[in-house]
Protein backbone atom coordinates (compact mmCIF):
# COMPACT_ATOMS: atom_id res chain seq x y z
CA UNK A 1 0.00 0.00 0.00
CA UNK A 2 2.50 2.41 1.40
CA UNK A 3 4.70 2.05 -2.09
CA UNK A 4 1.64 2.34 -3.76
CA UNK A 5 0.93 5.70 -2.45
CA UNK A 6 4.82 6.52 -3.02
CA UNK A 7 4.50 5.75 -6.21
CA UNK A 8 1.11 7.57 -7.10
CA UNK A 9 3.03 10.58 -5.26
CA UNK A 10 6.18 10.46 -7.64
CA UNK A 11 4.06 10.34 -10.47
CA UNK A 12 1.71 13.24 -9.12
CA UNK A 13 5.02 15.26 -8.67
CA UNK A 14 6.43 14.72 -11.70
CA UNK A 15 2.96 16.17 -13.17
CA UNK A 16 2.87 18.75 -11.42
CA UNK A 17 6.57 19.54 -12.46
CA UNK A 18 5.90 19.06 -16.34
CA UNK A 19 3.18 21.25 -15.41
CA UNK A 20 4.65 24.09 -14.05
CA UNK A 21 7.37 23.51 -16.87
CA UNK A 22 4.33 24.17 -19.15
CA UNK A 23 3.39 27.11 -17.12
CA UNK A 24 6.01 28.85 -17.56
CA UNK A 25 6.86 29.20 -21.66
CA UNK A 26 2.85 30.51 -21.12
CA UNK A 27 3.41 32.87 -18.41
CA UNK A 28 5.01 34.96 -21.07
CA UNK A 29 2.25 34.97 -23.19
CA UNK A 30 -0.24 36.11 -20.09
CA UNK A 31 2.13 39.21 -18.95
CA UNK A 32 2.54 40.37 -22.89
CA UNK A 33 -1.77 39.90 -23.15
CA UNK A 34 -2.12 41.61 -20.01
CA UNK A 35 -0.61 44.81 -21.43
CA UNK A 36 -3.02 44.15 -24.44
CA UNK A 37 -6.22 43.58 -21.77
CA UNK A 38 -4.99 47.29 -20.33
CA UNK A 39 -4.98 48.98 -23.43
CA UNK A 40 -8.86 48.33 -23.17
CA UNK A 41 -10.21 44.76 -24.55
CA UNK A 42 -13.39 44.36 -22.55
CA UNK A 43 -16.96 43.51 -23.29
CA UNK A 44 -18.42 40.44 -25.40
CA UNK A 45 -18.71 39.37 -28.47
CA UNK A 46 -20.41 36.28 -29.97
CA UNK A 47 -18.95 34.01 -32.45
CA UNK A 48 -20.59 32.35 -34.61
CA UNK A 49 -18.77 28.52 -35.63
CA UNK A 50 -18.70 25.65 -37.40
CA UNK A 51 -19.78 22.47 -35.25
CA UNK A 52 -16.66 20.81 -35.52
CA UNK A 53 -14.94 23.19 -34.33
CA UNK A 54 -17.16 22.80 -30.69
CA UNK A 55 -14.18 21.55 -28.49
CA UNK A 56 -11.27 23.69 -30.05
CA UNK A 57 -12.92 27.10 -30.07
CA UNK A 58 -14.36 26.49 -26.59
CA UNK A 59 -11.21 26.05 -25.06
CA UNK A 60 -9.49 28.68 -27.29
CA UNK A 61 -12.59 30.95 -25.80
CA UNK A 62 -11.79 29.86 -22.20
CA UNK A 63 -7.83 31.14 -22.84
CA UNK A 64 -8.95 34.20 -24.36
CA UNK A 65 -11.03 35.55 -21.90
CA UNK A 66 -8.24 34.05 -19.09
CA UNK A 67 -5.49 36.38 -21.01
CA UNK A 68 -8.38 39.61 -21.06
CA UNK A 69 -9.83 39.57 -18.11
CA UNK A 70 -13.10 41.77 -18.62
CA UNK A 71 -13.98 39.74 -21.59
CA UNK A 72 -16.48 37.56 -22.80
CA UNK A 73 -17.10 35.01 -25.91
CA UNK A 74 -19.96 33.74 -26.27
CA UNK A 75 -20.17 30.76 -28.68
CA UNK A 76 -23.00 29.71 -31.71
CA UNK A 77 -21.88 26.46 -33.08
CA UNK A 78 -24.08 24.39 -35.27
CA UNK A 79 -23.51 23.78 -39.33
CA UNK A 80 -22.02 26.31 -41.27
CA UNK A 81 -24.30 26.95 -43.92
CA UNK A 82 -27.21 27.54 -41.30
CA UNK A 83 -24.80 29.92 -39.44
CA UNK A 84 -24.08 31.60 -43.10
CA UNK A 85 -27.88 31.69 -43.33
CA UNK A 86 -28.17 33.07 -39.52
CA UNK A 87 -25.85 35.94 -40.02
CA UNK A 88 -27.08 37.13 -43.43
CA UNK A 89 -30.72 37.44 -41.74
CA UNK A 90 -29.36 39.81 -39.44
CA UNK A 91 -28.23 37.73 -36.58
CA UNK A 92 -26.04 39.53 -33.91
CA UNK A 93 -22.84 37.89 -34.62
CA UNK A 94 -19.29 39.19 -33.96
CA UNK A 95 -17.07 36.68 -35.26
CA UNK A 96 -17.66 33.82 -38.04
CA UNK A 97 -15.65 31.12 -38.46
CA UNK A 98 -16.78 28.28 -41.29
CA UNK A 99 -15.71 25.16 -42.39
CA UNK A 100 -16.18 25.86 -45.73
CA UNK A 101 -14.63 28.86 -48.11
CA UNK A 102 -18.14 28.39 -49.34
CA UNK A 103 -20.55 29.35 -46.81
CA UNK A 104 -17.60 32.21 -45.75
CA UNK A 105 -18.03 33.40 -49.77
CA UNK A 106 -21.64 33.90 -48.87
CA UNK A 107 -21.47 36.45 -46.18
CA UNK A 108 -18.92 38.21 -47.66
CA UNK A 109 -20.65 38.45 -50.96
CA UNK A 110 -23.71 39.89 -49.04
CA UNK A 111 -21.25 42.76 -47.52
CA UNK A 112 -21.33 41.19 -44.18
CA UNK A 113 -17.34 40.83 -44.09
CA UNK A 114 -13.97 41.01 -46.11
CA UNK A 115 -10.83 39.34 -46.13
CA UNK A 116 -11.77 35.87 -44.38
CA UNK A 117 -8.42 34.41 -43.21
CA UNK A 118 -7.75 30.54 -43.44
CA UNK A 119 -6.41 29.27 -40.17
CA UNK A 120 -7.17 25.86 -40.39
CA UNK A 121 -7.11 22.48 -42.92
CA UNK A 122 -9.45 19.41 -41.77
CA UNK A 123 -9.42 16.30 -43.62
CA UNK A 124 -12.09 12.98 -43.39
CA UNK A 125 -11.66 10.07 -41.73
CA UNK A 126 -14.15 7.33 -40.85
CA UNK A 127 -15.97 6.62 -37.41
CA UNK A 128 -16.93 3.47 -36.10
CA UNK A 129 -18.46 2.79 -32.39
CA UNK A 130 -15.74 1.55 -30.18
CA UNK A 131 -16.76 -2.11 -30.61
CA UNK A 132 -17.27 -2.07 -34.40
CA UNK A 133 -19.83 -3.97 -34.91
CA UNK A 134 -19.92 -4.26 -38.69
CA UNK A 135 -16.22 -4.51 -38.56
CA UNK A 136 -15.19 -1.16 -40.95
CA UNK A 137 -11.94 -0.96 -41.37
CA UNK A 138 -11.90 0.44 -44.81
CA UNK A 139 -13.58 2.81 -47.47
CA UNK A 140 -15.06 -0.14 -48.99
CA UNK A 141 -16.83 -1.99 -46.06
CA UNK A 142 -19.25 1.14 -46.45
CA UNK A 143 -20.58 -0.34 -49.29
CA UNK A 144 -21.85 -2.90 -48.03
CA UNK A 145 -25.48 -2.93 -47.48
CA UNK A 146 -25.83 -4.21 -44.10
CA UNK A 147 -23.70 -1.74 -42.90
CA UNK A 148 -25.36 1.48 -41.40
CA UNK A 149 -23.20 4.76 -42.72
CA UNK A 150 -24.44 8.14 -41.51
CA UNK A 151 -23.45 11.06 -43.20
CA UNK A 152 -23.72 14.57 -42.77
CA UNK A 153 -26.34 15.92 -45.53
CA UNK A 154 -25.13 17.33 -49.22
CA UNK A 155 -26.26 20.83 -48.01
CA UNK A 156 -23.65 21.09 -44.91
CA UNK A 157 -19.70 21.24 -45.45
CA UNK A 158 -18.67 17.53 -44.07
CA UNK A 159 -21.40 15.92 -46.25
CA UNK A 160 -19.94 17.94 -49.34
CA UNK A 161 -16.47 16.46 -48.26
CA UNK A 162 -17.67 12.98 -47.61
CA UNK A 163 -19.10 12.74 -51.07
CA UNK A 164 -15.95 14.42 -52.41
CA UNK A 165 -14.08 10.99 -50.51
CA UNK A 166 -16.58 8.29 -52.29
CA UNK A 167 -16.13 10.46 -55.67
CA UNK A 168 -12.16 10.01 -55.39
CA UNK A 169 -12.37 6.68 -54.58
CA UNK A 170 -15.15 5.99 -57.31
CA UNK A 171 -18.02 4.12 -54.97
CA UNK A 172 -20.95 4.46 -54.21
CA UNK A 173 -22.41 4.41 -50.71
CA UNK A 174 -26.05 4.85 -49.71
CA UNK A 175 -26.59 6.42 -45.76
CA UNK A 176 -29.64 5.82 -44.00
CA UNK A 177 -29.28 8.90 -43.14
CA UNK A 178 -28.49 12.51 -43.88
CA UNK A 179 -27.62 14.23 -40.47
CA UNK A 180 -28.32 18.52 -40.14
CA UNK A 181 -24.34 18.79 -38.99
CA UNK A 182 -21.43 16.73 -38.22
CA UNK A 183 -22.47 16.35 -34.56
CA UNK A 184 -25.20 14.68 -35.08
CA UNK A 185 -23.93 12.42 -37.64
CA UNK A 186 -21.02 11.31 -34.84
CA UNK A 187 -23.66 11.15 -31.46
CA UNK A 188 -25.82 7.89 -34.67
CA UNK A 189 -21.97 6.68 -33.99
CA UNK A 190 -21.53 7.51 -30.86
CA UNK A 191 -24.81 5.97 -29.09
CA UNK A 192 -24.21 2.77 -31.39
CA UNK A 193 -27.33 3.23 -34.04
CA UNK A 194 -25.07 3.61 -36.83
CA UNK A 195 -22.75 1.34 -37.88
CA UNK A 196 -19.89 3.96 -39.43
CA UNK A 197 -19.86 7.70 -40.91
CA UNK A 198 -17.83 10.00 -42.35
CA UNK A 199 -16.41 12.90 -40.31
CA UNK A 200 -13.57 15.28 -39.44
CA UNK A 201 -10.08 13.98 -38.24
CA UNK A 202 -10.82 16.28 -35.42
CA UNK A 203 -14.38 15.21 -34.80
CA UNK A 204 -12.87 11.84 -34.39
CA UNK A 205 -10.05 12.61 -32.00
CA UNK A 206 -12.70 15.17 -29.90
CA UNK A 207 -14.98 12.06 -29.02
CA UNK A 208 -12.16 10.35 -27.65
CA UNK A 209 -12.94 6.67 -26.83
CA UNK A 210 -16.21 6.24 -27.52
CA UNK A 211 -15.30 5.84 -31.44
CA UNK A 212 -12.63 4.54 -33.26
CA UNK A 213 -11.32 6.10 -36.14
CA UNK A 214 -10.67 4.41 -39.68
CA UNK A 215 -7.98 6.64 -41.37
CA UNK A 216 -8.57 7.73 -44.72
CA UNK A 217 -6.12 6.93 -47.50
CA UNK A 218 -4.20 10.48 -48.43
CA UNK A 219 -5.12 10.04 -52.22
CA UNK A 220 -8.08 9.68 -51.92
CA UNK A 221 -9.06 11.82 -48.86
CA UNK A 222 -10.52 15.64 -49.08
CA UNK A 223 -9.46 18.28 -46.72
CA UNK A 224 -11.66 21.44 -45.88
CA UNK A 225 -10.06 25.07 -45.18
CA UNK A 226 -11.67 26.70 -42.45
CA UNK A 227 -11.81 30.59 -42.96
CA UNK A 228 -12.52 33.40 -39.98
CA UNK A 229 -13.32 36.60 -40.68
CA UNK A 230 -15.22 39.46 -38.30
CA UNK A 231 -18.14 40.78 -38.98
CA UNK A 232 -19.12 44.37 -40.39
CA UNK A 233 -22.38 44.00 -38.23
CA UNK A 234 -19.75 43.69 -35.17
CA UNK A 235 -20.97 46.22 -32.26
CA UNK A 236 -17.22 45.09 -30.68
CA UNK A 237 -14.90 45.53 -33.59
CA UNK A 238 -12.25 45.67 -31.21
CA UNK A 239 -12.27 42.49 -29.04
CA UNK A 240 -13.95 40.30 -32.25
CA UNK A 241 -10.52 41.35 -34.11
CA UNK A 242 -8.14 40.52 -31.30
CA UNK A 243 -10.70 37.26 -31.23
CA UNK A 244 -9.39 36.64 -35.20
CA UNK A 245 -5.96 37.54 -34.25
CA UNK A 246 -6.10 35.14 -30.96
CA UNK A 247 -7.00 32.18 -33.36
CA UNK A 248 -4.36 33.09 -36.19
CA UNK A 249 -1.31 33.80 -33.53
CA UNK A 250 0.93 30.96 -32.41
CA UNK A 251 -1.05 30.28 -29.16
CA UNK A 252 -4.14 29.55 -31.16
CA UNK A 253 -2.77 27.35 -33.99
CA UNK A 254 -0.90 25.40 -31.51
CA UNK A 255 -4.43 24.38 -29.72
CA UNK A 256 -6.24 23.75 -32.72
CA UNK A 257 -3.54 21.51 -34.00
CA UNK A 258 -3.79 19.69 -30.86
CA UNK A 259 -7.04 19.16 -31.33
CA UNK A 260 -6.25 17.65 -35.07
CA UNK A 261 -6.75 20.67 -37.35
CA UNK A 262 -4.04 21.21 -40.07
CA UNK A 263 -2.20 23.83 -40.78
CA UNK A 264 -3.77 26.19 -43.79
CA UNK B 1 -78.06 12.16 -32.40
CA UNK B 2 -77.45 15.56 -30.49
CA UNK B 3 -76.01 15.12 -27.36
CA UNK B 4 -77.22 18.15 -25.35
CA UNK B 5 -74.65 17.63 -22.28
CA UNK B 6 -74.10 21.30 -21.05
CA UNK B 7 -75.63 24.80 -21.28
CA UNK B 8 -75.17 25.58 -24.94
CA UNK B 9 -73.49 28.80 -24.26
CA UNK B 10 -70.87 27.49 -27.01
CA UNK B 11 -73.61 28.47 -29.53
CA UNK B 12 -73.71 32.13 -31.23
CA UNK B 13 -75.44 33.78 -33.90
CA UNK B 14 -72.83 34.31 -36.59
CA UNK B 15 -72.24 37.69 -37.41
CA UNK B 16 -73.86 39.70 -34.82
CA UNK B 17 -72.54 40.32 -31.12
CA UNK B 18 -75.20 40.06 -28.72
CA UNK B 19 -76.03 42.68 -26.01
CA UNK B 20 -73.00 42.17 -23.20
CA UNK B 21 -71.19 39.35 -25.77
CA UNK B 22 -69.10 42.74 -26.90
CA UNK B 23 -65.02 42.24 -26.21
CA UNK B 24 -64.62 45.06 -23.91
CA UNK B 25 -62.60 47.78 -24.86
CA UNK B 26 -59.74 47.73 -22.47
CA UNK B 27 -59.43 43.61 -23.95
CA UNK B 28 -59.52 45.49 -27.80
CA UNK B 29 -55.81 46.45 -28.36
CA UNK B 30 -54.06 43.55 -26.49
CA UNK B 31 -56.16 41.04 -28.87
CA UNK B 32 -55.27 43.13 -31.72
CA UNK B 33 -51.77 42.87 -30.78
CA UNK B 34 -51.53 39.37 -30.40
CA UNK B 35 -53.50 38.49 -33.48
CA UNK B 36 -50.80 41.12 -35.21
CA UNK B 37 -47.55 39.38 -33.73
CA UNK B 38 -49.08 35.57 -34.63
CA UNK B 39 -50.17 36.22 -37.80
CA UNK B 40 -46.59 38.61 -38.60
CA UNK B 41 -44.14 35.82 -39.27
CA UNK B 42 -46.92 34.21 -41.73
CA UNK B 43 -46.83 37.36 -43.62
CA UNK B 44 -43.23 37.50 -43.83
CA UNK B 45 -43.51 34.08 -45.57
CA UNK B 46 -45.94 35.13 -48.20
CA UNK B 47 -44.24 38.46 -49.01
CA UNK B 48 -40.93 36.74 -49.06
CA UNK B 49 -42.03 33.97 -51.41
CA UNK B 50 -40.59 33.05 -54.36
CA UNK B 51 -43.89 33.22 -56.14
CA UNK B 52 -42.44 33.09 -59.51
CA UNK B 53 -40.72 30.10 -59.17
CA UNK B 54 -43.15 28.24 -57.31
CA UNK B 55 -44.53 26.02 -59.60
CA UNK B 56 -40.98 24.87 -60.46
CA UNK B 57 -39.57 24.64 -56.44
CA UNK B 58 -42.41 22.62 -55.84
CA UNK B 59 -42.31 20.19 -58.57
CA UNK B 60 -38.52 19.27 -57.32
CA UNK B 61 -39.28 15.30 -57.06
CA UNK B 62 -37.58 15.19 -53.38
CA UNK B 63 -40.10 17.97 -51.98
CA UNK B 64 -42.58 16.07 -53.42
CA UNK B 65 -41.47 12.63 -52.06
CA UNK B 66 -41.00 14.47 -48.46
CA UNK B 67 -44.77 15.78 -48.31
CA UNK B 68 -46.00 12.43 -49.48
CA UNK B 69 -44.29 10.85 -46.97
CA UNK B 70 -45.08 13.80 -44.43
CA UNK B 71 -48.81 13.09 -45.25
CA UNK B 72 -48.72 9.06 -44.84
CA UNK B 73 -46.78 9.23 -41.68
CA UNK B 74 -48.54 11.77 -40.10
CA UNK B 75 -51.90 9.97 -40.76
CA UNK B 76 -50.73 6.66 -40.23
CA UNK B 77 -49.64 8.53 -36.71
CA UNK B 78 -53.24 9.91 -36.10
CA UNK B 79 -54.32 6.06 -36.69
CA UNK B 80 -52.29 4.84 -34.21
CA UNK B 81 -53.26 7.61 -31.94
CA UNK B 82 -57.04 7.13 -31.83
CA UNK B 83 -56.33 2.82 -32.20
CA UNK B 84 -54.36 3.37 -28.48
CA UNK B 85 -54.62 7.03 -27.36
CA UNK B 86 -58.85 6.74 -27.16
CA UNK B 87 -58.96 3.55 -24.91
CA UNK B 88 -55.90 5.29 -23.17
CA UNK B 89 -58.40 8.01 -22.41
CA UNK B 90 -61.03 5.98 -21.38
CA UNK B 91 -59.51 4.36 -18.74
CA UNK B 92 -57.99 8.03 -17.54
CA UNK B 93 -61.26 9.35 -16.94
CA UNK B 94 -63.18 6.79 -16.12
CA UNK B 95 -60.51 4.85 -13.79
CA UNK B 96 -60.56 5.62 -9.83
CA UNK B 97 -57.29 3.43 -9.42
CA UNK B 98 -54.87 5.06 -7.40
CA UNK B 99 -51.96 6.63 -9.40
CA UNK B 100 -54.46 7.49 -12.11
CA UNK B 101 -53.22 11.16 -12.19
CA UNK B 102 -49.89 10.78 -11.87
CA UNK B 103 -49.99 8.63 -15.00
CA UNK B 104 -52.10 11.26 -16.33
CA UNK B 105 -49.27 13.53 -15.79
CA UNK B 106 -46.69 11.41 -17.56
CA UNK B 107 -48.48 10.29 -20.69
CA UNK B 108 -49.17 13.84 -21.04
CA UNK B 109 -45.27 15.35 -20.89
CA UNK B 110 -44.54 14.66 -25.08
CA UNK B 111 -47.18 17.41 -24.64
CA UNK B 112 -44.36 19.63 -22.89
CA UNK B 113 -40.95 17.93 -23.69
CA UNK B 114 -38.72 19.40 -26.57
CA UNK B 115 -39.41 17.37 -29.13
CA UNK B 116 -34.80 16.33 -29.15
CA UNK B 117 -36.06 14.83 -26.00
CA UNK B 118 -38.30 12.51 -27.31
CA UNK B 119 -36.64 11.77 -30.15
CA UNK B 120 -33.49 10.69 -27.90
CA UNK B 121 -35.59 8.82 -25.25
CA UNK B 122 -37.33 6.78 -28.18
CA UNK B 123 -33.63 6.08 -29.78
CA UNK B 124 -32.46 4.88 -25.80
CA UNK B 125 -35.77 2.79 -25.65
CA UNK B 126 -36.49 1.55 -28.98
CA UNK B 127 -32.90 2.03 -30.99
CA UNK B 128 -30.91 -0.61 -32.00
CA UNK B 129 -28.80 -0.77 -28.88
CA UNK B 130 -32.25 0.61 -26.90
CA UNK B 131 -33.50 -1.40 -23.58
CA UNK B 132 -36.18 -2.82 -26.32
CA UNK B 133 -34.77 -2.02 -29.09
CA UNK B 134 -32.11 -4.44 -28.36
CA UNK B 135 -33.96 -7.42 -27.99
CA UNK B 136 -35.59 -6.80 -31.05
CA UNK B 137 -32.44 -6.13 -32.84
CA UNK B 138 -30.73 -9.70 -30.92
CA UNK B 139 -33.99 -11.56 -32.18
CA UNK B 140 -35.28 -10.39 -35.40
CA UNK B 141 -32.14 -8.32 -36.91
CA UNK B 142 -34.77 -5.43 -37.29
CA UNK B 143 -33.79 -2.19 -35.95
CA UNK B 144 -36.38 1.01 -36.33
CA UNK B 145 -34.13 4.08 -36.61
CA UNK B 146 -34.02 5.23 -40.12
CA UNK B 147 -36.98 3.35 -41.15
CA UNK B 148 -40.21 4.56 -41.84
CA UNK B 149 -41.81 3.30 -39.02
CA UNK B 150 -39.15 5.24 -37.03
CA UNK B 151 -41.08 8.46 -38.33
CA UNK B 152 -44.47 7.31 -37.45
CA UNK B 153 -43.72 5.84 -34.36
CA UNK B 154 -41.65 9.53 -33.56
CA UNK B 155 -44.95 11.37 -34.53
CA UNK B 156 -47.10 9.17 -32.58
CA UNK B 157 -45.14 10.01 -29.59
CA UNK B 158 -45.94 13.51 -30.39
CA UNK B 159 -49.09 14.07 -31.45
CA UNK B 160 -50.96 11.00 -29.39
CA UNK B 161 -51.01 13.18 -26.30
CA UNK B 162 -53.30 15.67 -28.01
CA UNK B 163 -55.77 13.48 -29.22
CA UNK B 164 -55.91 12.03 -25.88
CA UNK B 165 -55.75 15.25 -24.08
CA UNK B 166 -58.68 16.22 -25.90
CA UNK B 167 -60.86 13.07 -25.49
CA UNK B 168 -60.22 12.76 -21.92
CA UNK B 169 -61.49 15.90 -21.28
CA UNK B 170 -64.79 14.97 -23.46
CA UNK B 171 -65.38 12.16 -21.82
CA UNK B 172 -65.30 14.16 -17.89
CA UNK B 173 -67.75 16.24 -19.19
CA UNK B 174 -70.09 13.67 -20.93
CA UNK B 175 -73.10 12.73 -19.86
CA UNK B 176 -72.68 9.89 -17.74
CA UNK B 177 -76.52 8.92 -17.97
CA UNK B 178 -76.93 8.12 -21.28
CA UNK B 179 -74.35 5.39 -20.55
CA UNK B 180 -76.27 4.01 -17.45
CA UNK B 181 -79.56 3.85 -19.27
CA UNK B 182 -77.83 1.82 -22.31
CA UNK B 183 -76.32 -0.31 -19.74
CA UNK B 184 -79.89 -1.09 -17.63
CA UNK B 185 -81.33 -1.65 -20.59
CA UNK B 186 -79.39 -4.51 -21.45
CA UNK B 187 -76.03 -3.27 -23.32
CA UNK B 188 -72.51 -4.98 -22.37
CA UNK B 189 -70.16 -2.08 -21.53
CA UNK B 190 -68.26 -2.25 -25.03
CA UNK B 191 -71.40 -2.01 -26.74
CA UNK B 192 -71.52 0.90 -24.79
CA UNK B 193 -68.89 2.37 -25.71
CA UNK B 194 -69.03 1.77 -29.27
CA UNK B 195 -72.58 2.99 -29.37
CA UNK B 196 -73.39 5.27 -26.56
CA UNK B 197 -69.89 6.84 -25.59
CA UNK B 198 -68.25 7.47 -29.04
CA UNK B 199 -71.12 9.55 -30.79
CA UNK B 200 -71.40 11.29 -27.46
CA UNK B 201 -67.43 12.22 -27.77
CA UNK B 202 -67.18 12.61 -32.08
CA UNK B 203 -66.37 16.20 -31.88
CA UNK B 204 -64.31 16.01 -29.79
CA UNK B 205 -62.47 12.72 -31.42
CA UNK B 206 -62.41 14.48 -34.44
CA UNK B 207 -61.10 17.68 -32.88
CA UNK B 208 -58.27 15.84 -31.51
CA UNK B 209 -57.91 13.89 -34.60
CA UNK B 210 -56.92 17.01 -36.39
CA UNK B 211 -54.80 18.52 -33.85
CA UNK B 212 -52.93 15.32 -33.28
CA UNK B 213 -52.40 15.03 -37.58
CA UNK B 214 -51.59 18.52 -37.70
CA UNK B 215 -49.01 18.42 -35.02
CA UNK B 216 -47.45 15.00 -36.56
CA UNK B 217 -47.09 16.73 -40.02
CA UNK B 218 -45.20 19.43 -38.39
CA UNK B 219 -43.01 17.21 -36.46
CA UNK B 220 -39.15 17.89 -37.10
CA UNK B 221 -37.18 17.37 -33.53
CA UNK B 222 -38.35 13.94 -32.49
CA UNK B 223 -38.18 12.82 -36.22
CA UNK B 224 -34.52 13.93 -37.16
CA UNK B 225 -33.39 12.59 -33.64
CA UNK B 226 -34.87 8.91 -33.70
CA UNK B 227 -35.18 8.37 -37.82
CA UNK B 228 -32.81 10.07 -39.46
CA UNK B 229 -33.26 11.56 -42.78
CA UNK B 230 -33.02 10.05 -45.70
CA UNK B 231 -35.04 11.39 -48.63
CA UNK B 232 -37.86 9.19 -49.69
CA UNK B 233 -37.91 7.25 -46.86
CA UNK B 234 -37.69 9.19 -43.21
CA UNK B 235 -36.90 12.76 -44.48
CA UNK B 236 -40.64 14.59 -44.08
CA UNK B 237 -41.34 17.43 -45.07
CA UNK B 238 -39.94 20.13 -42.15
CA UNK B 239 -36.50 18.25 -42.43
CA UNK B 240 -36.40 18.47 -45.76
CA UNK B 241 -37.27 22.08 -45.38
CA UNK B 242 -34.65 22.73 -42.49
CA UNK B 243 -32.41 21.01 -45.02
CA UNK B 244 -33.29 23.12 -47.99
CA UNK B 245 -32.49 26.56 -45.77
CA UNK B 246 -28.59 25.99 -45.48
CA UNK B 247 -28.30 26.12 -49.01
CA UNK B 248 -31.47 27.37 -51.08
CA UNK B 249 -33.71 29.63 -48.45
CA UNK B 250 -36.03 30.35 -51.53
CA UNK B 251 -37.04 26.56 -51.93
CA UNK B 252 -37.18 26.25 -47.85
CA UNK B 253 -39.44 29.74 -48.19
CA UNK B 254 -42.11 28.03 -50.98
CA UNK B 255 -41.40 24.24 -49.41
CA UNK B 256 -42.66 26.58 -46.04
CA UNK B 257 -45.95 28.08 -47.70
CA UNK B 258 -47.35 24.70 -48.96
CA UNK B 259 -46.82 22.92 -45.38
CA UNK B 260 -48.79 26.07 -43.80
CA UNK B 261 -51.13 25.87 -46.35
CA UNK B 262 -51.82 21.96 -45.65
CA UNK B 263 -51.75 22.93 -41.83
CA UNK B 264 -54.42 25.91 -42.34
CA UNK B 265 -56.46 23.67 -44.38
CA UNK B 266 -56.38 21.49 -41.39
CA UNK B 267 -57.40 23.68 -39.07
CA UNK B 268 -59.75 25.36 -40.65
CA UNK B 269 -61.79 22.05 -40.82
CA UNK B 270 -61.18 21.97 -37.26
CA UNK B 271 -62.67 25.51 -36.40
CA UNK B 272 -66.34 24.81 -36.77
CA UNK B 273 -66.01 22.02 -34.36
CA UNK B 274 -63.55 23.64 -32.10
CA UNK B 275 -66.04 26.78 -31.65
CA UNK B 276 -68.77 24.52 -30.35
CA UNK B 277 -67.66 21.88 -28.40
CA UNK B 278 -64.63 23.13 -26.16
CA UNK B 279 -61.66 20.59 -26.54
CA UNK B 280 -59.80 21.03 -23.32
CA UNK B 281 -56.91 22.50 -25.25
Amino acid sequence: MRRHTLTATAVLAAAALSLTACGGSSDSDDTSSSSSSSSGLSGEITVFAAASLTESFTALGTSFEAENPGTTVTFSFAASSALAEQINSGAPADVFASAATKNMDQVVDAGNASDPVTFANNTMEIAVPADNPAKVDSLDDLTDKDTKVVLCAEDVPCGVSARAVFDNAGITVTPVSNEVDVKSTLSKITLGEADAGVVYVTDVKAAGDKVTGVEIPDDVNASTAYPIATLKGSENAELAKAFEDYVLSDTGATQLESAGFAKP
Amino acid sequence: MSPINRPRTGTRDRGVDRPGTRTPLPLLAPALVAALFLLLPLAGLLIRAPWAQLPELLSEPEALEALKLSLISATAATGLSLLFGVPLAFALARSRRPGISLLRALVTLPLVLPPVVGGLALLLALGRRGIVGGYLYEWFGFSLPYTVWAVIIAETFVAMPFLVVSVEGALRTADRGLEEAAATLGSKPFATFRRVTLPLIAPSLIAGSVLAWARALGEFGATITFAGSFPGTTQTMPIHIYLKLQNDPDAAIALSLVLLLVSVAALGLLRERWMNTGTGL
